[in-house]
């Protein structure tokens, strides 16, 4: 009865998330986007849980992978190189439009590529210390960003970079709107079908990770470092591997972020994304999958909603209460009042965790 | 030569209010073991505090002095920034002491934004420019140039320090916090009340970072919302590349860095033949706690800490 209950269960909210761009799509675009946005998050979230949730190592430079991804698809598939570079543009006299099957692989492989040489040198440090220097790491990838218009104009600096080119599958144009007889598809809500794919198939790589032996190995990293030496558990290529890992995860994101938006500029991978990313990790119940969600899609949907609702609110402070204001506003007293009512967060795991749980002082 | 000594100046002006706020950070670190993100946040309060105060009295008493206003000013932001830290440890870091290690860590960047964005709503989101109280003529030491307001960040700086080192080595408040840093549990045994030590702290952090954030905003004459954040961070880096934890590792880190970043930004250009310009200078901060952690996880002055048994 209970595993039929399951089913069932598991068959309606499949149904509704198959059905909810249709609906949303009726209300405006702008709902969709906010659902694909979400969607990202959750992306974004579930690569962070590897390297904060299952390995214990806090990453407060995370949007860094997803910046560099989200560069990795931005310069390979814009006019961006082709106008700085005559010898470029002599190269590729149709423009640049990588192709996404070379593009995507490329995006995942430099961001994993970098968080192993990020790991390298951090392996020694743990807690605090690790904080601040994957903190420092994402500051420095955002620096550099901002300032690699001089003398060679390559991330077209705080201007960021547009016109990126919008998926192409098999014939199928993603910025374009599908129109088959009298329905239509918007371009959000297929970039919709296709972050929902990509979540859960991630779902399902997290969930046989948490369980395989690397899985258990970084939880016992976790728990503790040195009785996990002991029994044989090769710390340093594990803790590797969930750095690079993650870092996959985020510059696959990024890539999808580049693609879906158009536009990419340094101010969107600020150091407050890192921050509210790590937040919906702790939020939702860190290292436990669907708690890791439930963070992400309330920290990034449900301010979005409010903003929506809050019209009359601004009306009422005089404009000083602006929509990007309130939601700020709400993402912190959000992240303060579930920390103060719920430590563990708001869907923890039922098990483990004793480290997360009772840390020693 | 000149400029080397003018960005040696620069340096340590800017590592003195590094030093301010890294204090900060690391006696509630050393106590609590928080990073207190929220830090620089209470530095901007401070700042944006004394520049409505100074707005004020200059309308309402046109003939005051600026260094009356100046003084007064401060003093009546640090009232408000202690009065903000002691409440924010109150609320949202008290509750969580004993929860796991993340939890506080989430809401002090909560507080954070909050601080932000409160700041956003009662300040507006605009450069406000910073009112010059000071002369304005620059003294000329050797080739190079200081102003009467560097010299006053340097004095202010030595002084608050100067106060603070007495306060924790020679006073009875002081011994309580250095014992309570041990060993809290111990400390309460011996009849410290660790809650009564663990507000002071946070009372005197904000007071350091409100003298901060009126320096910093005299120095550069201009003053947001935002202006906490990357001060902030570097601070705390000060703070690690010191050894966390200790306060003479504080103030060493925050000075080096100081001029680490001064001179770096000054050179940068010419070592790099023009291909990295001064816009790079918020970076060296990082790399160099990176190459520095690398190298000695501990920082500069911190104990080295076994491995946990």
């Amino acid at each position: 009865m209970k595993q039929q209950q399951k089913v069932i269960l598991f068959f309606i909210a499949a149904l509704g998330l198959l059905i909810l761009p249709l609906l949303l799509q009726s209300f405006g675009n702008a709902w969709v986007r906010i659902a694909d946005m979400a969607l990202l998050y959750v992306l974004l979230s579930l690569g962070l849980n590897i390297v904060v949730g299952y390995a214990g190592l806090l990453d407060l430079g995370y949007i860094a992978f997803f910046a560099i991804g989200a560069y990795t698809f931005g310069l390979l598939a814009s006019p961006q190189l082709t106008d700085a570079f005559p010898a470029i543009a002599a190269m590729f006299p149709n423009g640049l439009h990588t192709p996404l099957w070379v593009v995507i692989p490329l995006a995942a492989g430099t961001a994993g590529l970098l968080g192993v040489l990020l790991g390298a040198p951090t392996l020694r440090l743990r807690g605090d210390y690790l904080a601040i220097v994957t903190l420092g790491f994402g500051e420095i990838i955002r620096v550099f960003m901002n300032n690699m218009d001089q003398p060679f104009n390559i991330t077209n600096g705080p201007k960021g970079i547009s016109q990126i080119d919008s998926f192409h599958f098999f014939g199928l144009d993603m910025g374009k709107k599908l129109v088959i007889g009298n329905f239509e598809l918007a371009s959000v809500s297929m970039y919709y079908y296709l972050f929902l794919a990509l979540v859960v198939f991630s779902v399902v790589i997290c969930h046989r990770l948490q369980l395989s032996r690397v899985g258990r190995a970084w939880m016992a990293i976790r728990e503790d470092e040195i009785a996990a030496k002991a029994m044989g558990i090769n710390t340093r290529n594990l803790k590797l591997l969930a750095f690079g890992m993650g870092a996959t995860f985020g510059g696959v994101s990024g890539a999808m972020f580049a693609s879906f938006q158009g536009f990419i500029s340094p101010e969107s991978f600020s150091l407050m994304e890192s921050a509210i990313l790590v937040a919906m990790v702790v939020l939702g119940g860190v290292g436990h999958l669907p708690g890791v969600i439930l963070g992400a899609v309330l920290l990034s949907a449900l301010p979005e909603v409010l903003r929506y609702i809050a019209g009359p609110l601004q009306e009422f402070t005089g404009g000083r209460l602006d929509a990007s204001i309130l939601r700020q506003l709400l993402i912190a007293l959000a992240m303060i009042a579930v920390m103060l009512l719920r430590p563990r967060g708001l869907w923890p795991s039922p098990e483990h965790g004793k480290t997360l749980l009772n840390a020693k002082s | 030569m000149d400029i080397l000594l003018q960005q040696i100046i620069n340096g340590l002006v800017l590592g003195s209010m590094y030093a301010l706020i890294a204090l900060g950070y690391t006696m509630v670190y050393g106590i609590i073991n928080l990073i207190n993100f929220a830090h620089g946040e209470v530095m901007m309060v401070g700042a944006l505090t004394s520049w409505t105060i100074i707005g004020l009295m200059q309308e309402s008493m046109p003939g005051t002095p600026g260094p009356v206003i100046l003084v007064i000013a401060l003093v009546i932001a640090c009232v408000v920034a202690a009065t903000l830290n002691f409440v924010i440890e109150k609320v949202a870091y008290r509750p969580l002491r004993n929860s796991p290690k993340l939890a506080p860590l989430i809401t002090a960047i909560g507080m954070s934004t909050l601080l932000q964005t409160l700041a956003m709503i009662i300040w507006k989101p605009t450069y406000k420019s910073y009112p010059t109280l000071l002369p304005s003529t620059p003294i000329e030491i050797g080739g190079a140039l200081i102003s009467p307001t560097q010299v006053m960040i340097l004095g202010f700086t030595a002084v608050s320090l100067a106060v603070l080192m007495w306060l924790v080595n020679y006073t009875k408040l002081g011994r309580a916090m250095r014992a309570t840093a041990e060993n809290p549990r111990v400390a309460g045994l011996m009849g410290v009340k660790p809650d009564f030590v663990i507000s002071a702290t946070f009372i005197i952090g904000a007071v350091l970072a409100a003298i901060a954030g009126v320096m910093y905003a005299s120095n550069y004459g201009t003053a947001q919302h935002a202006m906490g954040f990357l001060p902030g961070l570097k601070a705390f880096t000060a703070a690690v590349f010191g050894g966390i934890g200790n306060l003479a590792g504080a103030v060493v880190g925050a000075i080096l860095l100081g001029l680490i970043e001064s001179i770096g930004a000054g050179y940068i250009g010419e070592l790099t033949g023009g291909v990295l310009g001064s816009n790079y200078s918020d970076i060296f901060a990082f790399i160099v706690l990176i190459a520095m952690l690398t190298l000695r996880p501990s920082g500069l002055l911190g104990e080295r800490v076994a491995d946990r048994a």
